[in-house]
């Protein structure tokens, strides 16, 4: 899309701080979350879960729990549209998402909703799900990604992969990624010294504090309403009118309040179960995970196996690199193998470099998109070899990466030249900052690490109404996982000349806009910004010509000017400016509502790095790491409000840590989840984490009016690596696995001192 | 589901006779609570003790010996100046547990009737030769809580029994305690190894000691060859030494989701050591 330079100075209201619109809502307990709805006469709902990692389904007996008292519908695979095709890869993705939210002839994971039931109270659904009878026949199962791709793993399903996939791999592998360019054969020749390594990371969770929830109504005239706390209502609308065959437009979604996502709430898991249920008892179904059925049956990320070479000369350019990327996606295609291929050398600005990805079934939940999808666990295989190349070679970390960095204008590892970037001040800035000069003390060590994200711009409609009173309530269709109604109000304001606190800012339902891509990809400042800003100028066009019609000059002779109508020069005549609030007091009777929207799929959302900065302790005895200090350096393009930017710096980083050191699906031979809460699935706590320092570096992303990048994925990009840096750094051992829990480390320490 | 609130420990024994099916007595609720919304144990009865009279009082009796009713907080302990400083391994053992608000309501009778091998207070319970007070159909018996625990979720206490007080020897002057655990974050995890120390010291030698370990058996464990080894030493590296292998001997952990066989003697061995260096520390300051 073409635009204007971006304006980047003389701001009065984008960069500052205000407080969010949607705090008061939140800390005094008046915001409604995906399970605060409710419907008179609604009946709560239940689903049967397999116990098995992989089992067939003989039979489903639900006689009993139908006659149940209390007992108003109970749904299987049978309820569900026979009419969405099987396809290979992500082609059949609507198949994929129908088989993963009710199981059809097999169970495919520990957890995998087999039958559901609505019951006049959530007791009784429950007590319900006891009475149903399922014959299985247990399968044998696997869930590592090595052993599913090896011969003789169990076939989750014959004919899923697509055609990218080379003959003769195991039917499990179902996508296949490989870019690159150069010679890296040759490459590898002219390095001083090439390191070739493996590592391993463990599948975790996004860990979002709100379980799934929805309040679904479907009648049998086929119109419905679904409220659910989801990062996209329209994709929401799209999948679930597509698994019960509705048309699209007559089942409105809206959107809840959303208690954290971080790409987890992408998909759907529930809201076709819930609308199932709904129009089978004709009633409105509420339906409400827990903590467990988030853990079993929702997305986590990809498990990885990896293998990465890299080639350097003495004095620390990269003359090769290559990874092969095996992600373990559940029991359907997705995993964004493809991602970690791109992402993985994106920092580097390479004459050579090769990158493949597998994509690989095994029996576990189907993963869903957590921050950056691919892109963490790609970084920490890569930057911990740079990291052993420098220290083998006794060269600066920073340095090297200085050295071979990728900038404006060079080819990027995956392909396109890169647009303007800001990865060279990113380094600069850690470079400069106090930490990395700061000193350390013994079994202490220190870390960096850059990474990468693509960002993303995506269908986007935005409408902006102006009000008697002369303030504005936009309406935006992306849902607000980061203080976005705030960023949006910012940019609005400064297009419009008003301030912030006159300014509302809503997530519209389906009914009420175009179609919304989801809130992913750090889109949503971005794309919604960019909406809201165009909205905004088309009211302000119209504003103009309001004033011009008073003034009986022409519309071109009317220009904008910090919230008032002023003539565009001394040519155009002697009039004092009109402020916004006069043009609207009147605008029944000078021409009606004045409404500026805008609608388009804007692709210039420009890419993002990040280096981060990371101190650790190893107590050698327990292997337990403590993080001492923590930096974020990230270029965000332009902050429109640094704090949220901040937050998602911090965010990203905590996330991280609890990634680094202990988060982990872990399944027991049977294939059963052990740990499905948050009592033995980590995350860190507020004691676990240092103050996490942030440093927001602009290079202004030109396919924005104020050169917005998105920043909530990037930010989860290095932590993995800088913190493994850091504790091989701080342990003197180098840690491959993740997380690199207190046990790995010990274990870690004895291997090495056995030599 | 029934609820009772029962108004005296033999009036929860009736109560508990009286009924039929799971029964569960409910003091801080930190556990039963728990396990009951996560469908695991699902009460036909709960019998809720808290209301007793006396159940929530920490009584030092003339010979200073402690009583510690069976619904006392580990919050209740924790701002106990006096009960703190005699025993600091067993209050810090205690406030281990869970959150602050957790701490608002779990009690060391709980903790210990709910069978963790990794229950904290527990070790804390058995260094320090804390007995307890059952009141059960037969009347009233005391049994040292290292008598309690018989396996994972398992203890010796019969039908019908109900634990009315925790009970702590008088600490002596040159005496103390100290209580560690491995867990990997900082706080709200379970105990992957827990170690308690109680020691009595004449001068600078060890005269008294007791060594407690969790999570590394099927139930909390008292080791008393590791205490056999400390006694007569200053706590000298050889002595370290000593108790840390018998420690490790006397583990027989399992692997699980939350640390190895391997990790956790490793672990149980390096907890001992500091655990007595801190009691040993604590009990050298008295004199």
């Amino acid at each position: 899309m073409a635009l204007d330079e971006p304006k980047t100075t003389d701001f009065k209201y984008v960069g500052t701080r205000p407080d969010r619109p949607d705090g008061f809502d939140k800390v005094t307990g008046r915001a409604k979350f995906g399970a605060d709805m409710s419907a008179p006469g609604m009946l709560h709902a239940a689903i049967l879960r397999s116990p098995h990692a992989h089992a067939r389904i003989l039979s489903i007996d639900t006689s009993e729990a139908e006659a149940m008292k209390g007992v108003k519908a109970v749904v299987t695979r049978a309820d569900f549209s026979k009419n969405v095709p099987f396809e290979s890869g992500l082609s059949g993705e609507f198949w994929n998402i129908l088989e993963n939210v009710m199981a059809g002839e097999k169970a495919l994971y520990d957890g995998h909703a087999v039958a559901a039931v609505a019951a006049t109270s959530a007791l009784d659904a429950r007590d319900a799900l006891k009475l149903i009878k399922v014959d299985y026949e247990v399968l044998p199962h696997v869930t590592d990604v090595d052993a599913a791709m090896a011969s003789g793993a169990p076939v989750l399903r014959k004919g899923a992969a697509d055609s990218s996939v080379p003959e003769g791999l195991h039917p499990n592998v179902v996508r296949y990624h490989e870019s690159g360019h150069g010679d890296v054969e040759a490459g590898f020749t002219a390095a001083d010294l090439v390191i070739e390594d493996s590592f391993v990371t463990e599948a975790t969770h996004q860990g979002y504090i709100e379980p799934h929830a929805c309040l679904a109504t479907l009648g049998s005239d086929g119109k419905g309403e679904l409220w659910c706390t989801t990062q996209g209502h329209w994709h929401a609308q799209k999948v679930c009118a597509a698994l019960l065959d509705l048309e699209t437009s007559q089942l409105r979604v809206t959107a809840s309040e959303i208690g954290g996502g971080f790409g987890g709430k992408t998909t759907v898991f529930i809201e076709p179960v819930a609308l199932a249920l709904a129009r089978k008892a004709n009633r409105s179904v509420k339906l409400v995970m827990n903590r467990s059925e988030v853990f079993r049956a929702t997305g986590p990320t990809s498990s990885t196996s990896m293998d990465i070479k890299i080639g350097m000369t003495k004095d620390g350019k990269i003359t090769a690199a290559k990874g092969v990327f095996c992600l373990q996606g559940g029991a359907f295609p997705g995993a964004p193998c493809d991602e970690s291929a791109m992402c993985a050398f994106a920092p580097y600005n390479l004459e050579n470099v090769l990158q493949v990805g597998y994509d690989v079934m095994s029996n576990r939940p189907k993963q869903a998109a957590y921050r950056a999808p691919g892109s963490p666990m790609a970084a920490f295989a890569v930057e911990s070899v740079i990291d052993e190349l420098c220290k083998k070679l006794n060269l600066d970390p920073i340095d090297i990466r200085l050295k071979n960095a990728a900038h404006t204008g060079s080819k990027s590892s995956f392909g396109p030249r890169f647009d303007a970037i800001g990865l060279v001040e990113t380094l600069e800035a850690a470079k400069a900052h106090p930490h990395y000069s700061a000193p350390l003390k013994p079994g202490q060590g220190r870390g960096i690490s850059c990474g990468f994200w693509f960002n993303h711009g995506g269908e986007t409609a935005v409408s902006l109404a102006l009000s008697e009173d002369g303030t504005a309530q936009i309406s935006v269709g992306t849902p607000d996982i980061g203080g976005s109604r705030a960023s949006m109000a910012l940019m609005a304001a400064e297009e419009l000349g008003i301030p912030y606190d006159h300014i509302r800012c809503t997530i519209a339902d389906t009914a009420t806009l175009g179609y919304n891509e989801i809130s992913h990809g750090s889109r949503v400042t971005y794309a919604s910004g960019l909406a809201t800003i165009k909205a905004a100028r088309d009211a302000v066009e119209k504003l103009c010509k309001r004033a011009a019609a008073k003034w009986g000059i022409p519309e071109e002779a009317v220009k904008w000017q910090d919230g008032f109508a002023v003539p565009s020069g001394p040519n155009a005549g002697d009039f004092d400016p009109i402020p916004l609030k006069d043009l609207t007091a009147d605008m029944g009777a000078t021409g009606g509502p004045i409404v500026g929207h805008f609608e388009a799929s804007p692709e210039g959302a420009g890419v993002s790095f990040a280096t981060h900065l990371v101190d650790a302790e190893v107590d050698p005895e327990t292997g337990k790491t403590e993080i001492l200090r923590y930096t974020v350096v990230q270029d965000a393009g332009k902050a429109i409000h640094p704090t949220y930017v901040e937050g998602q710096y911090q965010g990203g980083a905590a996330q991280g840590i609890g990634w680094a050191l202990n988060e982990e699906y872990i399944y027991g031979d049977d294939g059963r989840l052990q740990n499905a809460g948050f009592l033995d699935y980590r995350i860190p706590l507020a004691s676990d984490l240092p103050m996490i320092d942030t440093v927001i570096i602009e290079v202004p992303n030109p396919g924005h009016p104020y050169g917005v990048r998105g920043v909530g994925e990037t930010s989860i990009c290095p932590p993995l690596a800088a913190i493994a840096n850091a504790v091989s750094a701080a342990s003197g051992v180098r840690l491959r696995q993740l997380p690199m829990s207190p046990p790995r480390i010990v274990a870690a320490l004895k291997n090495q001192s056995n030599g | 589901m029934q609820y009772h609130t029962a108004t005296s420990y033999e009036n929860a024994v009736e109560l508990a006779e009286a009924a039929q099916g799971t029964i569960r007595f409910l003091a801080g609720g930190t556990d039963v609570l728990v396990q009951l919304r996560a469908e695991i144990v699902t009460p036909d009865v709960l019998i809720d003790i808290k209301q007793i009279p006396g159940a929530a009082d920490i009584q030092c009796l003339a010979d200073g010996s402690w009583q510690i009713g069976a619904a006392v907080s580990g919050a209740q302990l924790d701002e106990h100046g006096t009960l703190k400083a005699n025993w600091p391994g067993v209050v810090e053992a205690m406030n281990l547990i869970g959150s602050t608000q957790v701490q608002g309501r779990a009690t060391l009778t709980g903790n210990l009737c709910n069978g963790s091998p990794a229950a904290d207070s527990v070790p804390a319970m058995l260094a320090a030769n804390a007995s307890v007070t059952i009141i059960g159909p037969d009347g009233q018996r005391q049994v040292p809580v290292k008598d309690i625990p018989s396996g994972p979720g398992k203890t010796t206490l019969k039908s019908g029994e109900v634990i009315a007080s925790v009970n702590l020897p008088a600490q002596s002057a040159s005496g103390a305690d100290a209580y560690l655990r491995f867990i990997p974050r900082t706080e709200m995890d379970i105990a992957v190894v827990g170690c308690a120390v109680s020691l009595e010291l004449d001068g600078p030698k060890i005269a008294k000691a007791r060594v407690a370990i969790g999570a590394v058996a099927p139930t909390v464990r008292l080791v008393e060859s590791a205490a056999e080894g400390l006694i007569g030493s200053t706590l000298d590296d050889a002595a370290l030494a000593a108790l840390a292998s018998a420690v490790r001997d006397a583990c027989d952990p399992i692997n699980d989701k939350r640390g190895t066989i391997e990790y956790r003697t490793h672990v149980a061995g390096v907890l001992a050591q500091r655990a007595a260096k801190i009691a040993y520390q604590r009990a050298r300051s008295k004199s």
